[in-house]
């Protein structure tokens, strides 16, 4: 196993979901390679800081004004009949 | 244990009796859906478009879409996989729309070698979160997704931030499984190289990047 071999089972490392034989193998190779015990822990703190951080959270009020809205929309689209089905 | 299989069960099965309420025409019903998954939409949209704007069309397009055509959920799926396929449609045709080359697309597996093979293998330490203050480790998570190419971003947001499974990825974008997982590890990978040229440890006195 080298560096390159370790980097494509990276993400079925990460997520869990590899076989014995090949976790072994990939414990071994990161026993004595650092920069791909770096490259583990950074990926994992990557992972890590985007799903902690969630960006992009729904404000409140504006939560309100976009429900509003669809279920008005909703309403038309019930009196008017069903556009498209 | 088994309470929870109970109440995940529960979940899906309310989850059913809410679409076939909303499909007989029950707007409660469907406002229920609505508020259980339009902060998700939201901030699938969001990644996708990078424009609050156009995030708020998508959500009210995606379900909209989604009540005018709730007759065509056959419920194989669950009523969320269809429901973000349809948004991330719908983000993909706004970001269309404001790019100018026209040929975004979550097909294109982009070539690229960025990434591909680690160049930062500096420890990141101290942590990043005790590095930079909420709103600027905020703009900097945000500035470097935003490089990466739609699909990419798409499949890491489904996956890593909204933590839906490989199999659920792959049905909501209409991928294979390995196109999801091949477009998950370099998303992975690019991020990192990106992000560590913040957070990588640095010597007393080294300046910002």
């Amino acid at each position: 196993m080298n560096c390159k071999d370790f980097l494509k089972e990276l993400t079925d490392y990460l997520d869990g979901t590899i076989s014995v034989t090949v976790r072994e193998e990939l414990d071994e190779h990161l026993h004595w390679c650092r920069d791909c015990h770096v490259v583990l822990n950074t990926t994992k703190k990557t992972i890590e800081i985007y799903r902690d951080n969630r960006l992009y959270e729904l404000p409140e009020k504006l939560r309100n004004q976009l429900q509003d809205a669809i279920l008005t929309k909703c309403r038309v689209t019930k009196q008017t009949g069903k556009s498209s089905s | 244990m088994e309470t929870i299989q109970n109440k995940a069960g529960d979940e899906i099965s309310s989850e059913l009796a809410l679409v076939q309420a909303a499909k007989k025409g029950d707007l409660d019903a469907f406002s229920e859906l609505v508020k259980r998954y339009d902060r998700n939409v939201f901030r699938i949209a969001q990644h996708i478009t990078h424009n609050e704007e156009d995030a708020q069309d998508v959500v009210q397009e995606a379900f909209l879409k989604a009540y005018t055509n709730l007759e065509q959920f056959q419920g194989n799926s669950k009523f969320y996989t269809w429901l973000v396929r349809i948004a991330v449609n719908e983000a993909l045709m706004k970001l269309r729309r404001r790019r100018s080359d026209k040929t975004v697309s979550l097909d294109e597996d982009v070539e690229t070698e960025e990434g591909s093979m680690p160049r930062e293998v500096a420890d990141w330490s101290p942590n990043p979160e005790q590095l930079y203050g909420q709103s600027e480790l905020g703009d900097i998570l945000k500035k470097t997704i935003q490089g990466l190419p739609p699909g990419f971003r798409t499949v890491f947001v489904l996956r890593d931030v909204e933590g839906l499974s490989t199999e659920e990825t792959a049905e909501m974008l209409e991928l294979s499984i390995p196109a999801v997982k091949s477009r998950l590890l370099r998303a992975r990978l690019q991020l990192r190289e990106r992000l560590a040229k913040y957070f990588k440890s640095k010597r007393s006195g080294d300046g910002q990047p």
